[in-house]
């Protein structure tokens, strides 16, 4: 199959970093839309939480990696997943319960591993999980790094703060990527949050920086810079993204006024911020290797096969 | 003979000296201090980079440490008293125990949680109790009781560095002033080994006590007393109360019984309580947690599924379903002790 993600491919530098940036964020985009429109078809089981609009976060911060880091992501993590340079087929298969799929139709849309990307749906409780990490790396003395997404929402679990508390005090090398996306499922962030995030972090003594765009290379420069600091200093950073969720919380449950969401698509589109960078010919040209690459991950899927019921590791325990 | 208390401790020692993967995590766990109980004392001195006082965050910490064993560290963790298991619930849940299977078994979680269950402290309703069955039967996670008829240390030991699956290892605040191989001093009582078959360790000279998947299971009688007529089964401290009791039956009431006591209650193998239970077609399960929905009633149904068609007898005995008081009458009150065994073996003959 041909590669269209080489986020972390050591290849990468050859290729212009404008045109990567699109072409990841083109694939989630593309991924995204194709989930949401198969599901109606019943080829996926489940449920699932798409990153429309969110892609500039995940393509910038994720940009900045290093092949050993490790990336401890949440329910919403498809877009995490194709940034680190996941494939989009084990994706769709995982999504559809194959035994091609990321974790053998085992876990499905929201739990996902892979080399060093893991994911859980239960908000709050992968922090702690990312600062062990964080601090593994740093017992073993890698420089490796731990980048963790987490969003608005997850700020009303105490966990949280037990995390961030034991990050800043132990000087773990992880960075908190907060998405915030302003709904936590239907809620608007004005009903769920009290005070502001940035302060939640700075009272641990985390540097934070905080950006409100869909600029991907504004995020981009940003983890940069945060990046190297938590791999050199050896101590916590976050980086709190104001962002914006095109698509329903799941599949349908989404009470916003249409104008807003129409709102959001015509100001906030990361790929729109972004492609009038990209010369027009290249930029179709990407856009029409991605959907093909899209498809043709789909119809592998499709075809691939259901796994076979083996013993619960209860049984092998 | 050592403690209890010395026997886990010098287990935790043997681990960090071992093994450079192995870090301790938990509250007060520093020197001098050493732990609420004492189980770390002396660890902080010795091995200062790996032995971690953490923050009062039970939930946090293991999660900490299920990030570390997901990395290539093997954390052990204790959690002060047994009580604040309900404060790492999702972690055990929804995190540890589903990591392997979840991740389709691209990953293993080992990880050692280590807490003191029990009253008869007078600690009151939040200091006292028995709650591992609220972690029976979570599939992908292992738990562990020990006692002090068996080998502690060695089960620890075991857990630390031969598992590579989450272990839950719940011991208890009377057990640790007890010597191990408790009131046999004198070889007065037969013990016989009925788990599944040691395992050969990867480690030289610490035989494995988790052969096979399950922990070692201990069957206990007074040395040639006659055929016995009552299978007890029993765990943790409850066992040590057990055991007294047999002696006593014993000697006062020419009741002879067999002590069966399993050293791992989840997953569980309930083949040697139904062995010695076809032997002698009377049951009595006890156990220091509450009465209803317990290990004894998942027992119970076992012998019913198993032997049901032949004349069995079956009866329970708990902690009465009640929030366990501070006042030492009336906890004493609440909580399974040694008259209470007795008199429920009398009545079930």
């Amino acid at each position: 199959m041909m590669k269209i993600h080489p986020a972390q491919s050591a290849n990468r530098m050859e290729e212009d970093r404008h045109g990567l940036l699109y072409r990841t964020m083109c694939l989630i985009r593309r991924f995204e839309e194709t989930v949401l429109e198969e599901f109606r078809r019943g080829h996926f089981y489940g449920t699932t939480h798409t990153y429309l609009g969110q892609e500039a976060d995940a393509v910038g911060v994720l940009y900045n990696l290093s092949p050993d880091d490790v990336i401890v992501s949440n329910h919403r993590c498809h877009g995490h997943f194709l940034a680190a340079g996941g494939d989009p087929r084990a994706l769709f298969a995982e999504l559809m319960g194959r035994a091609t799929g990321v974790c053998g139709g085992r876990g499905g849309s929201q739990h996902l591993h892979w080399g060093n990307f893991y994911s859980n749906g239960i908000l709050g409780g992968t922090v702690p999980l990312a600062v062990g990490m964080a601090m593994a790396e740093k017992i073993k003395i890698t420089r490796s790094i731990v980048v963790a997404f987490l969003g608005d929402g997850t700020l009303g679990e105490g966990v949280v703060y037990e995390s961030l508390n034991m990050a800043s005090l132990w000087s773990a090398p992880i960075l908190f990527v907060l998405e915030n996306n302003r709904l936590a499922q239907t809620t608007p962030v004005e009903k769920h949050l009290a005070g502001d995030i940035v302060s939640r972090f700075k009272a641990f003594g985390i540097e934070t920086q905080e950006l409100d765009t869909s600029d991907v290379l504004l995020i981009q420069s940003a983890a940069a810079a945060a990046i190297d600091e938590i791999r050199d200093g050896i101590r916590p950073s976050a980086l709190v993204l104001h962002t914006c969720r095109f698509g329903p919380h799941s599949k349908g449950d989404d009470p916003r006024p249409k104008e807003e969401i129409e709102h959001l698509w015509k100001t906030r589109d990361p790929l729109a911020v972004h492609s009038p960078r990209i010369p027009s010919e290249e930029r179709q040209k990407i856009e029409m290797e991605v959907a093909a690459c899209v498809r043709e991950a789909y119809q592998m899927a499709l075809n691939d096969p259901f796994p076979e019921f083996i013993t619960t590791p209860q049984a092998q325990l | 003979m050592p403690t209890v208390l010395e026997s886990l401790n010098a287990a935790l020692d043997t681990a960090l000296a071992v093994d450079e993967r192995i870090v301790l995590l938990g509250e007060d766990i520093l020197d001098p201090y050493g732990g609420a109980f004492k189980v770390t004392r002396g660890l902080s001195t010795k091995y200062p980079e790996r032995v971690i006082a953490t923050p009062v965050s039970e939930a946090g910490i293991v999660g900490v440490a299920a990030g570390m064993a997901l990395r290539g560290l093997r954390p052990v963790v204790e959690i002060m008293f047994g009580d604040f298991v309900t404060l790492i619930a999702d972690q055990l849940v929804n995190h540890i125990s589903k990591f392997r299977f979840m991740y389709n078994d691209q990953v293993r979680v080992p990880l050692v949680i280590r807490t003191p269950m029990g009253g008869r402290r007078g600690y009151g309703p939040t200091h006292s109790q028995t709650l591992e069955k609220l972690y029976l039967g979570i599939p992908g996670l292992r738990v562990l009781a020990a006692n002090s008829l068996d080998d502690p240390g060695r089960l620890l030991l075991s857990a630390i560095l031969e598992d590579n699956d989450p272990i839950l290892f719940i011991e208890n605040k009377l057990l640790y002033q007890l010597p191990v191989n408790t009131g046999n001093e004198d070889g007065e009582f037969d013990i016989q080994f009925v788990s599944k078959g040691p395992a050969e360790s990867r480690l030289t000279g610490v035989k494995s006590l988790i052969g096979n998947g399950y922990a070692q299971c201990l069957r206990i009688a007074l040395r040639q007393a006659p055929q016995p007529q009552i299978t007890i089964a029993a765990y943790g401290y409850m066992a040590e109360l057990c055991r007294q009791a047999v002696h006593r039956i014993a000697y006062e009431n020419e009741l002879f019984a067999e002590l069966v006591v399993p050293s791992q209650l989840s997953p569980f193998d309930v083949g040697p309580i139904l062995d010695s239970l076809s032997r002698t077609h009377r049951l009595l399960i006890v156990e220091e947690g509450t009465y209803s929905m317990g290990w004894g009633a998942e027992i119970a149904a076992h012998a019913a599924q198993a032997l049901g068609e032949k004349s069995i007898r079956v009866s329970r005995l708990a902690a009465k379903d009640l929030p366990i008081p501070a006042s030492v009458p009336l906890e004493t009150e609440t909580l399974p002790g040694i008259a209470h065994i007795v008199q429920a073996a009398l009545d079930l003959v």
